[in-house]
């Protein structure tokens, strides 16, 4: 009885982390929208959703006319409404972010209309243009690549998508935090996006093992490259491969794919070594999970930490200790990790330098959140410059007809709204290449 | 010291004394004792009762009122009641109960009856008999008791509302308020036949006629009564704008300036309320404010005029009374030559923009819109473009930050009257 309760509270703590707003709620807010002329958080948003519109069609009681409005722009609008960091994207740019005011919800009141059309309309929004006869491969079907799917295939192509995983979703599915895709999220909105027509998705191919480059330029007219980032960096610390440390997007992995939250193992101890979206999403998922002590260290400031200071005040708020200007040192381990030591950092002319001060960290648990890298192994040749695929205006890669996007490219930040973004940039210039209007 | 005593807000209506000029208008607000009580407890200053009929009395329907909003907020509301659906004596021996319990307080019995002289005579003096210190002649209802040949089907014909105010002077010796309905093309013609009448003031306005909905789904006007509606009186905030001009054109007109005025319409708060009696109103009634606030709402009505009038240097209400009627003349009378621009402060703008497109797409495009280089939004008003409409004041949303600024263009003051472009000039 009281372990079952116990299991409740765990996933309880798995609900939403953001409640969705009631019809009223979204009325009222939709109304403080000033409806702004030529708004800046139009152009703050990386898909150029028309939201001054959107607001306005829910406040004019047009909810599945504002889930087109976004929907045309981003096929996630589902998705980037419950993960997008809006605070340093169209929430920051809304002119009512003043000392006076507080800027409009878009995030919520997006959801709120995305929502309300795939839960009650029968058919999908958009169709597909007359069959231009062309094929076009997608390989991964993350945000990136479901976007290019989706465009692609309302343009006329018919489109196979090959994706190394199970599932299709990429990070929508496992990696983003498990309180902001609630409800199976992820597989709804693949479903929804899937129900356009004329895109079929294999799974379990791998490009760079069970599938290859030459055999895909063979069958299609043209490729999409959207693999994401599926490798991660190590610390290069003895003991790194001890019982114990863990890739953080391992653990998300698991957490994500667990039903019941309560059988996901953690340790008491946790150290979470890293300062990004993945750092914050796997210290307070930690804590979530029961750990008693979630530690965060980071090599430098808190200035300098990618994650947003929203995602910063959120790890504080669930109780994840912030120690700053430390680099992890040595890892501590018998068979399994006890222990890591960390040496204090500050800068010296502008550089990162050591000092002399080291301290240990109780450990049964270390999660690695020091960035993801390119798969390289995979790309069958394709040009990268510094980690990224090196693509020009048009997404194309230094192979003709070969296109990339999403986080495997160097454009903008590495956020799902921009992998959709890339996405359905993406397909508009393989419909070009193919000969069409763009 | 301060020898200045508080300002009082004590008036006198058509030569009922009240001890503030609020009073609750002939409505659902003023329906029975429990309810008239409950709002001079809260302050009210009087009450029209709620509109008396011959027996038998009216059925009423079920499904009554209308809702005009916008972003959430009530504009106004509509209704389909008819009069006091009670039977007249419960009504009169509840108003005499209520008169005897709260002799500081007016209350004053609305009535209606057919266009038939016995019928207004016999009524009236029942009503009179309760002790009330007026009676109110309903002549505005603009939905059902029309049908009948009564409310706004009198209230319409000039010659109608004059009779009706001649047979009820005739019979009763307390203050009577003709009440005038603006489904009308000139509120003159109505105010001129009640004053032949012989009322002691007018009451205006009472409700618009209309429909404030169409329920898309019933494909019926709301509120609907099963699977249809009809057309109903408007009120509430919406109808203020309407009720100052006839008030205004009541006031500023040469034979009818010194009639007594109890003023109705979208009244809710002390500003309301000043805006109507510095048009010339000497009362004021209230119904909707009421109706969606509650009675409480009369506190801020007197604080908030009281404060007001302290800080004008305002004794008694007669001391800023018509005060606007003077400079509310006809459009020939305006200045030609009076220009003023838009200003906007560019520390307090947000950049929202909303004053650009307003003027650009259907002013003067008299507002630039660029975007420095750290992507600050700069709106401007090019002056020699602006001609002064206020657009852009109205559209912003930051209190302040768009100023309408006079100019001195140097030139006399000249209205149409005097302007040679005018035909009669030459
Ligand atoms: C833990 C974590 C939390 C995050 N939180 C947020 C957040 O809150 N908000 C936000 O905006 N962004 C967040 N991000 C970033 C966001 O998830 C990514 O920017 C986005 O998913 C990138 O999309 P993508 O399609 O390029 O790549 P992915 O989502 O990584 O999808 C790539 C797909 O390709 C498949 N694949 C990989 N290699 C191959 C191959 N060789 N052959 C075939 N298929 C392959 C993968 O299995 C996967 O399905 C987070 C990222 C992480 C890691
Ligand atoms: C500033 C202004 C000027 C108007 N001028 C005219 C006019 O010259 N002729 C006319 O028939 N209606 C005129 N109208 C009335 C409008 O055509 C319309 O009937 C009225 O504004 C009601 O519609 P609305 O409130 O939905 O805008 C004017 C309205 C406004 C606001
Ligand atoms: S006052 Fe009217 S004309 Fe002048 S800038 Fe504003 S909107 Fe344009």
């Amino acid at each position: 009885m009281a372990q079952d309760s116990c299991n409740n509270t765990i996933n309880n703590n798995f609900d939403d982390l953001h409640k969705p707003l009631n019809l009223q709620q979204a009325i009222a807010e939709s109304g403080r929208c000033l409806y702004c002329y030529d708004a800046p958080c139009i152009q703050a948003c990386p898909t150029s959703i028309d939201i001054p519109t959107f607001i306005h069609q829910i406040r004019s009681e047009n909810t599945i006319g504002a889930a087109n409005t976004i929907l045309t722009q981003n096929i996630m609008g589902g998705t980037c409404a419950r993960v997008c960091p809006t605070e340093v994207l169209c929430e920051e740019a809304c002119v009512l972010n003043t000392s006076i005011d507080q800027p409009i919800e878009i995030g919520l009141l997006q959801r709120h209309a995305v929502d309300h059309l795939m839960k009650n309309s029968k058919q999908h929004p958009f169709e597909r243009a007359k069959n231009t006869g062309k094929s076009v491969a997608v390989v991964g079907a993350g945000p990136a690549g479901l976007a290019c799917a989706h465009r692609a295939s309302m343009l006329g192509h018919d489109v196979t998508v090959y994706e190394a995983k199970e599932k299709s979703g990429g990070l929508n599915e496992y990696g983003l935090a498990a309180y902001k895709m609630v409800d199976d999220f992820a597989q709804n909105e693949t479903d929804f996006i899937m129900d356009l027509g004329g895109i079929k998705v294999i799974h379990n191919q791998r490009l760079g093992d069970n599938l290859n480059l030459e055999n895909l330029q063979n069958n299609y007219d043209a490729i999409f490259i959207g693999v994401g980032l599926s490798s991660t960096w190590s610390l290069d610390l003895d003991n790194e491969d001890t019982e114990g440390v863990l890739d953080a997007v391992d653990f998300i992995e698991s957490i994500r794919q667990t039903k019941d939250k309560s059988q996901v193992e953690v340790g008491n101890d946790v150290i979470v070594i890293g300062a990004g979206n993945t750092a914050i999403d796997a210290a307070v998922q930690a804590k979530r999970l029961g750990a008693e002590n979630v530690t965060l260290v980071y090599r430098r400031g808190e200035e300098q930490m990618s994650a947003t200071s929203w995602e910063v005040n959120l790890a504080r708020t669930n109780g994840v200790s912030i120690k700053l200007w430390s680099a992890p040192k040595c890892i501590i381990a018998d068979e399994h990790v006890a222990q890591m030591e960390f040496v204090k950092t500050k800068t010296k002319e502008g550089k990162l330098v050591e000092t002399n001060f080291t301290y240990t960290l109780e450990a049964d648990m270390v999660l690695k959140a020091i960035g993801q890298k390119l798969e390289l192994d995979d790309l069958n040749g394709i040009d990268v410059e510094r980690g990224k695929i090196v693509v020009d205006e048009n997404y194309q890669s230094s192979i003709e007809g070969v296109f990339a996007g999403g986080d495997a490219i160097d454009c903008g930040e590495d956020l799902t709204v921009q992998a959709v973004e890339d996405g359905k940039q993406a397909a508009h210039a393989i419909n070009s290449f193919l000969g069409g209007d763009s | 010291m301060d020898i200045r005593s508080k300002p009082s807000l004590k008036c006198n209506v058509a030569g009922i004394e009240s001890i503030n000029p609020f009073w609750l208008a002939s409505a659902p607000p003023t329906d029975k004792y429990i309810n008239v009580v409950r709002a001079f407890e809260a302050g009210w200053g009087g009450v029209v009762w709620k509109t008396l009929g011959e027996d038998p009395a009216v059925v009423n329907v079920s499904s009554r009122y209308g809702v005009h909003k916008n972003r959430g907020n009530i504009v106004g509301i509509n209704n389909i009641e008819l009069i006091s659906d009670r039977p007249l004596q419960t009504n009169l021996d509840e108003i005499i109960r209520v008169r005897k319990e709260w002799p500081d307080r007016v209350i004053i019995g609305s009535m209606m009856a057919v266009i038939e002289e016995r019928a207004w005579k016999e009524l009236a003096v029942k009503i009179a008999e309760t002790g009330v210190q007026g009676i109110e002649l309903n002549l505005g209802c603009p939905h059902g008791m029309c049908e009948r040949g009564m409310g706004s089907a009198i209230g319409q014909v000039p010659e109608m509302v004059e009779k009706v105010t001649r047979w009820v002077k005739e019979v009763v010796d307390i203050p009577v308020f003709t009440k005038l309905t603006p489904n009308i093309t000139n509120i003159l013609w109505s105010a001129e036949a009640a004053q032949k009448g012989g009322c002691d003031a007018v009451a205006l306005i009472n409700t618009v006629n209309s429909i404030t909905s169409v329920d898309l789904d019933l494909m019926a006007p709301t509120p609907t009564v099963g699977d249809q509606g009809t057309h109903g009186g408007y009120c509430g905030a919406a109808v203020k704008p309407i009720a100052l001009n006839m008030v205004a054109e009541i006031t500023r007109n040469h034979d009818t300036k010194d009639l007594n005025i109890s003023a109705i319409g979208g009244i809710e708060t002390w500003k309301d309320a000043a805006e109507f009696i510095a048009l010339g109103a000497v009362g004021l009634q209230v119904c909707t404010a009421a109706m969606l606030y509650g009675f409480r709402i009369v506190d801020d009505m007197i604080a908030g005029l009281t404060g007001w009038m302290e800080e004008k240097g305002y004794q008694t209400i007669e001391d800023f009374r018509g005060k606007a009627v003077g400079n509310t003349v006809d459009w020939n009378n305006l200045d030609m030559n009076f220009d003023t621009k838009a200003l906007i402060d560019q520390d307090s703008c947000i950049e929202c923009g909303r004053c650009h497109i307003a003027c650009e797409d259907t002013s003067h495009q008299a507002i630039t819109f660029d975007v420095a280089d750290n992507g600050k939004r700069i709106f401007t008003v090019i002056d020699d473009e602006c001609v002064g409409c206020n657009l852009c004041q109205i559209v912003c949303p930051v209190p302040e930050c768009i100023d309408m600024v006079p100019v001195d263009n140097g030139l006399e003051y000249m209205n149409w009257t005097n302007n040679p472009l005018n035909p009669m000039n030459n």
